[in-house]
This record gives C-alpha cells, sequence and structure tokens, in this order.
C-alpha cells in the first residue's frame, strides 16, 4: 500500500518537472495567429477573442529565463533597470499603477501606457510577450518559486528572482504625481 | 564452389574495405581539413601531425613485426629437459634481455623528446605572426552565430557583418575574440587551430592564407542546442578583391528602387525584424542579431547552415524555429505579399 502510494507520488512529481522543463521551441506557425491583436477597445468585427487571464508561462522555467533574456535583449532594462526602476516604475516591488494581473502586464507592453510607456505591438511576437509577462511577474514573487529564475547572467544586482518573497500586489490608486507632467 | 556462391563473399570483403578507404581519406581533402593547410599556421600544425603519425606508424609496425616473430618462431632448443626446474637463470639470455629492455626505454625517451621539442617549436611558430600592424578583425561569438568587426582607427571606417570573414591572401591578420553568452571555440582546420572565445576576455589568434579559397570554420567547443549549425566561412582573395569588398561594407545600404522594394524596407521597420537587426542607412539599428546591411553580399544564411537564396531566406524568416529549432530569431507571422516584397528587398542589399 505504501509503496504503491509512493510510487505514485513519484510519477507524480516527474510529471511535474517534466511541465516545469518543457521547452516550446516550435511555437505557433507564422500564418495561425496575427501578432499582438489585443486592442484597447473591446469592438471589434466579428467573434471578440478573449485573452485569457491566466499565463501558462508562469509554471514555465524556460519560458520565463527566455522572458529574462528579453528583458534585456528589448532593452525593458533601459527604463526600468533590473527591476530597481530608473525612468520607469520599479518592477520588484508590490505596487502596480496599471495592474499585476498578466493579461494587464500583456495590455501595458503591447499597448504602452501614458507618459514614457512604448507600444511594442507588432514589434514582439505574441508568445515572447506572454514570456515578458511572466518573467515581470516573478520579479516580485508573483509566480511559484520553482520556476522562477534562479541566477542572473551577469553580475548580480539583486537577490534572484526565485529568492523573492511573494508580495501582495496593491494598486498605487492612479499615476504617480512625478508622471503627470507632459515629458 | 561455383562462381556464383563467391561473389557474395567477395562483396563483404570489398564493402569493409571500400568504406574504411572512404573514411581514411574523407578528411585529407576539402574545405575543412587540417590536413590541407593553406595558411604558414596551419602548415605548421600538419607537418607536426605527420611527424608524429609517421613515427607512431614506424613504433606500431615495428612492436607489430616483433610481437609476430614471437608468435611464429620455433624455440630455440636447449639441453635442459622441458620439466626441469629452472633454478639458475641463464646469463646470456638475461643480459640480452637487459639489452632489449634498456634499448626500449631509450628510444622511446628519444620519441618522446623529439616529439617535445618539434611540438614547442611548432608552438613557438604560432605566435611569430604576432605583429600590431596586422589588419584587425574582432569575433564576437553569440548563440549561435558569430559576429565579425573590422577595427579600424579612424571610427567612421569599421563595419560589421556576420558569419563571413574576408581575409586578403599573403597578409596577417590578427583576429581578436570574445563571446557574449557562453565559450565558444574559433576553428578554421585550414587555416589554423583552435581558439576559444570566452566571455569578458579576449583571446587572440594570428592567421595567414597564401592560397586563395573559401575556408570553412566551426565552433569547436559545445555552447548548446545548436552548436553543430554555429558554422562560418573564411573567403582569402588577392588584395584589391579584398579592398573593393571592403569598401562595399563600409557603404550604407542602398536604397531601395522599385516599388516592390520599397515596401519591403517598410515591412521591415514596421515589423519584429527591427527590435534586433541593423540596417546601416535606415531606422533600424539594433545589435542582438547579425547586421543585415549587406546580406544579400554573403554566402549563406543562419551561421553557415543555409545557402544565401530567396527560398532558404523566404523559410528562414517565416519560421526559423522550424529550420534551426532554439535559435534567438521568433517566427514572424507576414503576409505572403508582406514576404516577397521584403525578400526581394533583402536580395537587393548587395
Amino acid at each position: 500500500m505504501i509503496a504503491t502510494a509512493s510510487g505514485v507520488v513519484l510519477g507524480l512529481c516527474l510529471m511535474l518537472a517534466c511541465k516545469r522543463e518543457e521547452r516550446g521551441l516550435r511555437v505557433d506557425p507564422p500564418s495561425s495567429s496575427r501578432v499582438n491583436s489585443k486592442t484597447l477597445s473591446e469592438l471589434r468585427p466579428g467573434n471578440a477573442q478573449v485573452v485569457s487571464a491566466q499565463n501558462e508561462f508562469e509554471e514555465n522555467a524556460f519560458a520565463m529565463s527566455e522572458g529574462k533574456r528579453l528583458y534585456e535583449w528589448y532593452n525593458c532594462v533601459g527604463c526600468h533597470a533590473h527591476g530597481g526602476g530608473g525612468m520607469g516604475p520599479p518592477l520588484m516591488d508590490a505596487k502596480w499603477i496599471y495592474g499585476s494581473a498578466p493579461d494587464q502586464i500583456f495590455a501595458t507592453i503591447v499597448e504602452g501606457r501614458p507618459n514614457g510607456m512604448p507600444s511594442f505591438r507588432g514589434k514582439i511576437p505574441d508568445y515572447q510577450v506572454w514570456q515578458l509577462a511572466a518573467y515581470v511577474r516573478s520579479m516580485s514573487g508573483q509566480v511559484p518559486k520553482d520556476a522562477a529564475p534562479g541566477r542572473d547572467d551577469d553580475m548580480n544586482v539583486k537577490k534572484p528572482e526565485q529568492s523573492t518573497e511573494p508580495q501582495e500586489p496593491r494598486s498605487t490608486g492612479g499615476v504617480p504625481k512625478s508622471a503627470e507632467r507632459p515629458q | 564452389m561455383s562462381a556464383r556462391g563467391r561473389r557474395p563473399r567477395h562483396h563483404a570483403l570489398a564493402c569493409p574495405a571500400f568504406v574504411f578507404y572512404a573514411l581514411a581519406t574523407a578528411g585529407c581533402t576539402g574545405s575543412q581539413s587540417i590536413l590541407n593547410p593553406a595558411g604558414p599556421n596551419a602548415g605548421n600544425v600538419s607537418r607536426l601531425w605527420w611527424l608524429m603519425f609517421y613515427v607512431c606508424a614506424g613504433v606500431f609496425l615495428l612492436v607489430i613485426a616483433f610481437l609476430t616473430a614471437a608468435l611464429v618462431r620455433t624455440p630455440r632448443k636447449t639441453n635442459k629437459l622441458a620439466h626441469a626446474p629452472d633454478t639458475e637463470p641463464d646469463a646470456r639470455r638475461e643480459r640480452r634481455m637487459r639489452g632489449v629492455v634498456t634499448g626500449a626505454v631509450v628510444s622511446t625517451v628519444i620519441i618522446l623528446f623529439v616529439f617535445l621539442v618539434a611540438s614547442f617549436i611548432t608552438s613557438r611558430s604560432l605566435y611569430a605572426l604576432a605583429d600590431p600592424n596586422n589588419l584587425r578583425i574582432k569575433v564576437n561569438g553569440q548563440q549561435w552565430w558569430w559576429q565579425v568587426e573590422y577595427e579600424n582607427d579612424v571610427a567612421s571606417q569599421t563595419f560589421r557583418t556576420a558569419n563571413e570573414i574576408h581575409i586578403p591572401v599573403g597578409q596577417t591578420v590578427t583576429l581578436r575574440l570574445t563571446s557574449s553568452d557562453v565559450i565558444h571555440s574559433f576553428w578554421v582546420p585550414n587555416l589554423a587551430g583552435k581558439r576559444d572565445l570566452i566571455p569578458g576576455h579576449e583571446t587572440t589568434l594570428w592567421l595567414r592564407a597564401d592560397t586563395p579559397g573559401t575556408y570553412r570554420g566551426q565552433c569547436a567547443e559545445y555552447c548548446g542546442l545548436q552548436h553543430a549549425h554555429m558554422a562560418f566561412v573564411v573567403v582569402a582573395e588577392p588584395a584589391e578583391q579584398f579592398n573593393a569588398w571592403m569598401e562595399a561594407q563600409r557603404r550604407p545600404a542602398v536604397a531601395p528602387v522599385s516599388a516592390e522594394q520599397q515596401r519591403g524596407q517598410q515591412v521591415f521597420l514596421a515589423s519584429p525584424c527591427i527590435m534586433c537587426h541593423t540596417i546601416r542607412g535606415t531606422d533600424a539599428g539594433a545589435s542582438v542579431a547579425p547586421d543585415l546591411t549587406h546580406l544579400a553580399s554573403r554566402q549563406t544564411i543562419a551561421a553557415g547552415m543555409l545557402p544565401n537564396t530567396r527560398g532558404h531566406l523566404g523559410g528562414w524568416i517565416s519560421n526559423p524555429q522550424e529550420l534551426k529549432p532554439g535559435n534567438r530569431m521568433p517566427p514572424n507571422p507576414l503576409s505572403p505579399e508582406d514576404l516577397q516584397a521584403l525578400l526581394s528587398y533583402l536580395e537587393s542589399l548587395k
């Protein structure tokens, strides 16, 4: 009885590990989707597309490490630094101006936001935006620790995402005073 | 036995012989072989290789000859009875055995010492080409391609290209090697030995090609998923041809002429391409992927993996993950018209 139970537990553990390590190298074939189809308005011809609030990449270590690479690659570091913020708001704290849900972060990247955040519509493929969104949430400990990136590829400036304590996301209640002035 | 019955046995013998011959000679020719040197560095290395090969082959044959002799030789007749206990060693035999062992040890030490000296001389010769006046080329290894930068004291004269290194025949070039992610290794067997590319550290390699030609190079240090597809070519050409090439590479990209090429440029600038690639003379200036300013002048795409033709380029742009899984370029969902226009534009970038 105990042997069977431990066998089942072991099997489940192994299966979980497989999911964590899954590498989606061959993503959607190019013709199957339009890039960044989400827009500000819900009004659209034909059937409305629904973007799910959950981001499956948040349980996938490979996807999040790709997000971490792309965060440098697409120069998110230029404004947000390695999470501490600079010209843009910090991403490693619990404060969210435009929402902490995965699809809200997706929208922030794709649509851009007032006072500086540019729109990356059409410039970053959908799946990479989701990888970035998963990584951005890992910076404040919003994702499972076992999948969050464990180390930096360059000099450490802060604790790795894996060691970040989960923080309860809270809204700042609007745009900060410093960002209100036209830039 | 009939002739018919013997035929298969004949084939069975001929086949392994043919395979062995094919394998033995496959490495001796071609554009990626240490036994086909095209410059002084590779020449010295291959001479050392041949010295070691002939000496070791000689030793091997000698050992096999003695072994065979020992096996087939009939033992010398002695007066002793076969079963008599060997209480007293035979002084003559002992002397002979001592002589044989001493001879073998001494000749082994001498051979190894000769190898040591030859290896030392070869290694010294590899550094003899160092000269501050050499043409300087900086090579940056990245997963999984090579960024090549021709350096110059005048900043506007430097330019970048990828996966293809042109060098003038008969002139020594200094390659400054580094990496921006993991350790790679730069290896053009026809021109020089391997040299590692280490992140955060610079290594130097000098090479000279004395014979014009196109030589294939390959990453020689396992560096991840597509290590096997991280190749490049070195084109050694006469000085005037090389200078013409260099002048052409320094110029910014040609402006699109036809309407389709103009549309292709718009597609390039409005799509994800612009996030990673540079085309000098346009707004595209990102530096994490190969410089495409003179893409059409290169022989290959995807780091020596595919010939640079319109069809391969189209397939590569549409879904690079299908051709080279794990590489850093995402699939690009473009409409067929946009893709064709983009291909026309890229093909015009001579």
